[in-house]
């Protein structure tokens, strides 16, 4: 039992959700994720945590409501309690002093990289901070990242902030730099990732993407989460969720994260409607 | 045994009420039934009350069989099922679950004449009969030792543990990764086979004797081994055999393609057999083949068909005669009208422009000179591939033990095939106050001999801590 400390929604879809884990929160590093079901009928979903305070004893997520359980968790109210929070699962994101770092963040991945972009900024490095939206309104948490990042760019796809366009922009913002970034971290949607993983094989610039497939238990026991790496088979909650972008098999990872998208349908069919949908802040899928 | 009366032993053994395999395939109720108050007794009578009673010898817990048998024909239910909790604290579980055709009934005397007494029936029997009662005995618990034990996992070896401490007076605390407690009895066996219900009935029975039951958390990332030992005198790991291994083929990865475990947890933890009352999505299949021929590949084909499956096939490389499944389940799929593919392999899944499964390409084996095992090895027949169009597919084949704990706890030494490193006779592992039992020592095996190895680190435990 996870009491919600706060609910609110940050801009439309995207939801903050603070959560009372005290165990998580002393523990939980960077790139890492926690598992959540929303009540004891619900699915258990894998969400990035985005922050985390361990005096307070509370974790941060960032998610966007697209179906069912995202659903349940955008109507949890102040001081209510949700069924299951464990984690930390995975393994951190590698930080080391690796020079200059660009980090993409689109959808929940701005939340998650947060995280990744303070430590990797204590480990000293240069930080290159890139928000990637439909419109600058779908930005969010811009103020915190002022003041860790090196410099920002922005793209959007109605241009209402910095480049127009999608992350195949990307090119022309590393065209911009004097000198390649030493790595890429993304993350995001997975057109994000492998975009960003295709843009940056050509020049050779080390990305990283966190994955984020089906999953059931977390803990490597039931395999739904399996990916191919270099042509092996890798379990993203257990191996993961962190792999070279490069390698990773973006088709067979896109076709099997859309394995249930039929149910999904099925569920609202069968729910009642909800009196506020908010279509404008979907992104791709 | 009476020799001189050979003609007075009752040589019918008598069934146990089932429900029939048309009405079965289309609902997730259990599909024994148990004996009757009647049929118990007669059952019970049958027994020679051996004086050196060979039935025990096959038990892994030691159960006082003959004991518990003789209430059973007194009538005295209450009796009986105290004389088996002496030694079981899971008797609707191992009544329902336990392989006694390879172990106390293997070695009861009338089996020679193919009529061995039906002793986990019984045992069933008065399992269920407690709980009928609506009152559960909670025998006296021993005065409070101050000493603290972790139990890691929720399985059949961890409850054993736990509740063999907490009546010799530890304070004990489960840890379990899942939502809810049990183990493979929660997440594996289906509901037909074991209701969920009295998986719950014996962990509420675990708490109400003083076990604290924490889920969700995550033995290895929450906390780790060495963190815990600052607080607890002493730690049993029971975490099992969960690490699905697949067939390393191609097209693996395709949508439809489900390891056991998946798929079983999906059905079972999640509820997804009640699907779409349900949240958590299952597809229906109309053509699912299992590929394994274990206990828990029957559980698969058998829920497929449950879940409205037309067609659902068992692939198994070797024949009949070396299905590692128990005879009762093999036959309860057949009944239910599962087909069975022997010796065939597959070799391939071929999905289509989505990336889903469409067919299986198989190759058909013979069998050769016995292997290692003693059963005799699956060769390929050269050129003989074919192929299956299939919606789906389940790979029974096996599961490693999950490295989560060992990885993440260093001086706790593992083997190579990954198993925990532990004393046979007490469970101890290569670290200090640590014990060890169950799958994750032996690789996957039983339900019973998971509690076996529980009770025998329990024992050592408790020796340990009382000095």
């Amino acid at each position: 039992m996870n009491k919600v400390i706060k609910r609110e929604m940050i801009v439309p879809n995207m939801h903050l959700l603070i959560l009372e884990a005290p165990d998580i929160a002393s523990k939980i590093k960077p790139g890492q994720f926690v598992i959540v079901r929303a009540d004891e009928e619900g699915e258990r979903i894998p969400l990035s945590v985005a922050d985390w305070d361990t005096e307070e004893g509370t974790i941060t997520i960032i998610f966007m409501e697209v179906g069912a359980s995202t659903g349940a968790l955008a109507s949890l109210k102040d001081g209510d309690t949700i069924p299951t929070c464990v984690g930390p699962l995975g393994n951190a994101t590698q930080i080391g002093q690796f020079g200059t770092v660009m980090c993409i963040g689109g959808c929940y991945g701005i939340g998650s990289m947060y995280p990744v972009v303070r430590e990797l900024k204590k480990a000293g490095n240069k930080v290159l901070m890139v928000f990637e939206a439909r419109s600058s309104y779908l930005i969010y948490w811009a103020n915190k990242f002022v003041h860790l990042a090196d410099k920002i760019f922005n793209i959007t796809r109605d241009g209402s902030l910095g480049m127009k366009g999608h992350i195949n922009r990307l090119t022309d913002i590393i065209n911009s730099l004097p000198s390649p970034p030493d790595r890429i971290i993304v993350n995001g949607c997975t057109y994000l990732m492998a975009y960003t993983s295709e843009n940056t094989k050509g020049p050779g610039i080390k990305t990283i993407v966190n994955l984020n497939p089906i999953m059931i238990d977390g803990t490597g026991m039931c395999g739904v989460c399996r990916v191919t790496i270099g042509g092996a088979m890798k379990f993203a909650c257990v191996d993961g969720p962190e792999f070279d972008g490069h390698e990773v098999d973006w088709k067979e990872f896109l076709a099997r994260r859309k394995a249930y998208l039929e149910e999904e349908v099925l569920f609202f069919r069968r729910s009642e409607p909800k009196p506020v949908i908010h279509r404008e802040g979907k992104c791709h899928s | 045994m009476n020799p001189e009366k050979p003609s007075k032993i009752n040589l019918n053994r008598n069934e146990m009420p089932k429900q029939s395999p048309e009405m079965r395939r289309h609902n997730f109720d259990e599909v024994a039934l148990g004996y009757t108050e009647e049929l118990a007794i007669k059952e019970a009578s049958r027994c020679l009350q051996c004086k050196k009673p060979r039935c025990i010898t096959g038990c892994p817990v030691e159960i006082d069989i003959p004991g518990f048998i003789s209430f059973v024909n007194k009538g005295d239910f209450a009796g009986g099922i105290k004389r088996i909790k002496e030694k079981n604290c899971l008797p609707a579980v191992s009544g329902r679950v336990c392989p006694q055709e390879s172990q106390c009934e293997a070695q009861c005397i009338l089996k020679n004449k193919g009529a061995e007494v039906a002793i986990g029936r019984l045992e069933r029997f008065l399992a269920d009969w407690e709980a009928s009662q609506g009152h559960i005995e909670i025998p006296p618990g021993a005065s409070s030792t101050g000493k603290k034990v972790a139990v890691v996992g929720s399985g059949p070896a961890g409850l054993t543990v736990a509740g063999d401490l907490i009546l010799l007076g530890y304070d004990v605390t489960i840890f379990e990764a899942l939502h809810k407690a049990g183990g493979v009895l929660t997440y594996g066996i289906p509901e037909f086979r074991l209701p969920k219900a009295i998986v719950a009935r014996e962990v509420e029975y675990l708490k109400k004797l003083g076990v604290k039951v924490i889920t969700d958390y995550v033995v290895g990332k929450t906390r780790s081994i060495d963190e815990l030992l600052k607080e607890f005198d002493a730690i049993f790991i029971g975490t099992g055999a969960g690490l699905p291994w697949f067939l390393n083929i191609p097209g693996e990865n395709l949508n439809g393609v489900y390891s056991a475990n998946e798929y079983l947890t999906r059905m079972n933890l999640m509820q997804g057999y009640r699907f779409p009352m349900s949240s958590t999505p299952v597809k229906r299949h109309y053509r699912v083949a299992v590929v394994g021929g274990g206990n828990v590949a029957m559980d698969s084909a058998r829920t497929a068909l449950r879940r409205g499956a037309e067609e659902v096939r068992i692939i198994y490389r070797r024949s009949h005669a070396e299905l590692p499944a128990r005879l009762e389940e093999s036959e309860n799929a057949e009944e239910e009208g599962v087909i069975f593919n022997m010796l065939t392999l597959p070799v391939r899944y071929i999905g289509d422009e989505n990336g889903w499964l469409k067919e299986i390409e198989c190759i058909r084996m013979e069998l050769g000179e016995p292997d290692a095992s003693g059963r005799r090895r699956p060769i390929e027949v050269p050129n003989s591939n074919f192929r299956i169009p299939m919606d789906a597919t389940v790979c029974a084949v096996g599961n490693s033990p999950n490295p989560l704990v060992p990885s993440t706890t260093p001086g706790l030494e593992t083997t190579r095939h990954g198993t925990l490193v532990a004393d046979q006779e007490t469970g101890k592992t290569t670290r200090d106050r640590v014990w060890a039992g169950g799958d994750i020592v032996t690789g996957a095996a039983t339900v019973i001999l998971a509690m076996g190895a529980g009770r025998k680190a329990a024992r050592s435990i408790h020796e340990f801590l009382s000095k």
